[in-house]
């Protein structure tokens, strides 16, 4: 477990505090999500780019340090650095499409 | 409580909404131009929208007793069409005049393509021209990243521009950092699934100097919560944040960097 880092802005509080206000938060979260991944295998068919970069995310959840977040959107994040020519649709899925 | 509400399209949403968002303590709204969910097929349909963001908007606000204001744009999910854009371009020095228009926004890019470079460059360029502020829109989910580095780039580039007239919106964890660290005000939008929830906009300002942080709802037509300032601001008293820090984060910080168009009034200082 790692020593604790409060931040500067943030109001002193115990592990135990931050459990009382968001652990059922949390823990509805995490069985909605190993529904969906039941479900998944319920369906035909293989693993699309989002449900691979989902699936590659998972380890990162039981790393020690802090930035959870960060290192998943960074995972899913597009990698290049130009501006492409053109783009075939308006809306972006959610994981970059050329994760492996 | 009081709050800003820096960020929302209201031309989306109910009077209802309006009401609900004067009853949990907001004091005036502001609306930047966006995407209608669908391509625009001419520059007066935009002539359209914006006498609507300046001149309809204000007074369905005031009936709440809400001062609204609005930035003006063509919004880069339409900035494929060049020829469009600069029709759109051309009419916005008219709409400039109006007396509650704070600058231009919400400009940006979408999935960080040369044409919306292109015309992310020209509403610069314009700001630059008529001396107003800048409201950025950041690109959705993977593109948000790059998107955010490459329209930082682009405002450095211009030379002219100062960051701390410019707010970039839409920060998440993996982007508010660098958008604070290169001397921009960042934008967190609280949205129930894609950008930011309240509980994670207030991990966010526990780990930043949040003198440069503001809080949107940016509701519009999609899954959006015109009540999510007011919800962030529970979830930073539950926390055990005073009064005065939540007032700072809601109320302060926006009144401060809007405070830096004159048209902007603090509706403090009206009451």
């Amino acid at each position: 477990m790692s020593t604790p880092q409060p931040h500067p802005g943030a109001p002193a509080r115990t592990r135990e505090q931050v459990a009382d206000l968001h652990f059922m938060d949390a823990r509805y979260k995490l069985l909605d999500l190993a529904a969906f991944l039941d479900r998944l295998d319920r369906a035909a068919g293989g693993d699309d780019h989002r449900v691979r970069g989902l699936r590659a995310a998972l380890p990162l959840l039981l790393e020690k340090d802090e930035g959870r977040v960060a290192r998943i959107l960074n995972l899913w994040s597009d990698p290049s650095v130009e501006p492409i020519a053109k783009a075939d649709t308006k809306a972006a899925s959610g994981v970059w499409p050329g994760l492996k | 409580m009081r709050y800003i509400e820096p960020h929302g399209h209201m031309v989306s949403r109910t009077t209802d909404d309006y009401q609900a968002m004067a009853l949990a303590g907001c004091a005036a709204i502001c609306e930047p131009a966006f995407w209608a969910g669908f391509d625009r097929k001419s520059a007066d349909g935009f002539y359209d929208y914006f006498c609507q963001l300046t001149q309809i908007e204000p007074r369905r606000a005031a009936r709440y007793g809400l001062p609204h204001y609005s930035w003006l744009c063509i919004n880069p999910k339409e900035s494929e069409d060049m020829a469009l854009a600069a029709d759109v371009l051309a009419l916005i020095p008219e709409f400039l005049k109006a007396p509650t228009v704070l600058g231009i926004g919400e400009i940006g890019l979408n999935k960080n393509t040369r044409n919306e470079m292109k015309v992310l460059e020209q509403h610069i360029a314009l700001a630059v021209q008529y001396d107003q502020m800048i409201l950025v829109h950041t690109p959705h989910l993977e593109d948000k990243r790059k998107g955010t580095r490459l329209i930082m780039d682009c405002l450095k580039a211009n030379g002219v521009v100062k960051p701390e007239r410019v707010i970039i919106d839409h920060v998440e964890e993996h982007t508010i950092h660098e958008v604070l660290d290169q001397g921009f005000w960042a934008g967190i939008t609280l949205y129930p699934e894609s950008k930011s929830t309240p509980v994670r906009a207030v991990d966010m300002i526990e780990s930043v100097s949040a003198q440069r942080v503001w809080l949107n709802s940016a509701c519009d037509w999609g899954h959006s919560d015109p009540l999510s300032v007011p919800k962030a601001a529970q979830e930073m008293r539950r926390r055990g944040h005073s009064a005065a820090a939540i007032d700072r984060l809601v109320y302060g910080n926006p009144v401060k960097f809007l405070s830096q168009s004159p048209r902007f009034k603090d509706p403090a200082a009206q009451a």
